[in-house]
């Protein structure tokens, strides 16, 4: 199971990753981003943008993430926090990108 | 001013809170600094409603209560809080005190220091336009201080909570003109104020837009650009930006005290806390080793480790006689909390 991530700088990278993980769990041990609040929906800090064909095969974001979206910055219509995007067999090889300064 | 102690504990959350009875039970004063102008970390300010579970020996408890609670456990030690006051530098004096400097010029002197930081000390969560930082205080604000201020101003308005919503309904009273800017239609508010904005004829809203970037010389805006989500940019003439987006950490302070930083976390040598700089340790979230685990009790018993490694520092040549806390006690208070703030 794989995820791949183009970095703010246009890099790209793919990243193994564990069924039942989340991206953030899976990123933040990476060193891609830090996760702070653990997947409790309490910030922004894993705020990425999910390709577009992708997005539709995600589940729709609970109301917590939608109101911790809004203390991120450079959002995209298909901005997400991607602790609460868990890895199964339905977004094997998900591409989402590091949303870069504004 | 200066404060003498034996250990100055940086961060008043739950592991610096407990830190000051791990330091107590030793014999050992404390000195608490936080930028925040109540106790509790992340308790305090991300979530104190909220009930934790797995606080060993308490099935359940909000993390308010907790938060008294480690007060009322700290209380018989009497630290000293230094509470609105973030701890910016720290120096030695030949004879191995530390003296740590508080934004507010304040002076801690101390044997040894420990980091309770957590994420970091907690200001605002800043958006990341570019030069925002030149005017910050002139007409970038991240909360509001004085009403007056906007008086007679252009204010442009971001984020969409409450604080947003409410303070567009209150500054439109005495600002020239009010423009609110949210990522969504929705906001996170009262229904009827988010009504009561929406109708006011002095308040504009512009939905779905997010802060793109300032114009002004000198740290005074001219206006403030904004983009539509996923699409173009406009331009709307603003004298004064409020931009609430809530808390967020920030180990800057701490840059410069020769401690080793990795990222958002200190490492540490798990057996005593100690930081790469002798005589500073770090516990709780900042505190990094292998194998961490990111949970209020670990933090706990890394403040009884630290406190402990510490003593040999504050006490050299005494010897550590182990004894638990039913044989110790703990000393009976003569006075009340002594809180101070900026
Ligand atoms: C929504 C949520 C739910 C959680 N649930 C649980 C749970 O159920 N169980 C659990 O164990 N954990 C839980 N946690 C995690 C827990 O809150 C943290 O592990 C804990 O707060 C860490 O405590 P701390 O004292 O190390 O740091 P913090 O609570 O982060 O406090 C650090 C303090 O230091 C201050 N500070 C930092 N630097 C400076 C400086 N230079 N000068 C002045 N002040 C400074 C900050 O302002 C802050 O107040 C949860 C976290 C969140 C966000």
């Amino acid at each position: 199971m794989q995820i791949n991530v183009t970095l703010a700088d246009g890099s790209t990278r793919t990243i193994a990753a564990q069924e039942g993980l989340s991206v953030m769990e899976v990123l933040r041990n990476a060193g891609i981003l830090d996760g702070e609040c653990n997947g409790s929906l309490a910030c922004a800090t894993c705020h990425v943008w999910v390709d577009e064909s992708w997005l539709d095969k995600l589940e729709t974001p609970l109301e917590g993430e939608e109101d911790m979206l809004d203390v991120a910055f450079n959002i995209a219509p298909t901005s997400r926090l991607c602790c609460q995007i868990i890895m199964g067999p339905g977004n094997d090889g998900i591409r989402i990108s590091m949303p870069h300064p504004l | 001013m200066t404060v003498n102690v034996d250990v100055a504990i940086v961060g008043a959350g739950p592991v610096g809170l407990f830190a000051v009875f791990a330091c107590g039970q030793l014999g050992m004063r404390t000195a608490v600094i936080d930028g925040l102008a109540d106790p509790g970390g992340q308790l305090t300010a991300l979530y104190p409603e909220k009930p934790i579970y797995d606080i060993p020996g308490r099935s359940k408890i909000r993390a308010d209560a907790l938060v008294d609670d480690l007060l009322a456990q700290a209380e018989p030690y009497e630290p000293n809080y230094i509470l609105g006051h973030h701890a910016q530098a720290c120096s030695e004096t030949s004879d191995g005190t530390f003296v740590v400097t508080t934004s507010g010029s304040r002076k801690v002197f101390a044997r040894a220091v420990l980091l309770a930081a957590g994420a970091g000390a907690f200001g605002p969560n800043r958006p990341p336009l570019e030069g925002i930082r030149a005017f910050e205080n002139k007409s970038v604000f991240y909360h509001v201080g004085r009403r007056d201020r906007f008086a007679g101003k252009r204010l442009l308005i971001a984020g969409g909570g409450d604080s947003a919503v409410d303070w567009a309904l209150s500054l439109a009273e005495v600002a020239q003109s009010v423009t609110v800017v949210h990522r969504r239609d929705t906001f996170r508010a009262l229904p009827a104020a988010v009504a009561a904005m929406q109708a006011d004829p002095r308040i504009q809203v512009e939905t779905p837009y997010q802060l793109v970037g300032l114009d002004g010389v000198d740290g005074h805006l001219r206006a403030v650009n904004i983009g539509r989500i996923g699409g173009n940019a406009k331009r709307i003439g603003a004298d004064a930006l409020l931009a609430l987006f809530g808390l967020s950490g920030d180990l800057g302070p701490l840059a410069d005290w020769g401690v080793h930083i990795d990222g958002k976390t200190i490492p540490v040598d798990a057996k005593t806390c100690e930081t790469s700089r002798s005589g500073i340790y770090a516990i709780g979230d900042v505190a990094r080793y292998p194998g961490k685990l990111n949970l209020i009790l670990t933090g706990f018993a890394e403040a009884a480790t630290a406190a402990n490694a510490a003593f040999a520092r504050v006490f050299p040549g005494k010897t550590l006689h182990s004894e638990y806390s039913t044989t110790r006690g703990v000393p009976v208070s003569t006075q009340n909390q002594h809180f101070q703030t900026a």
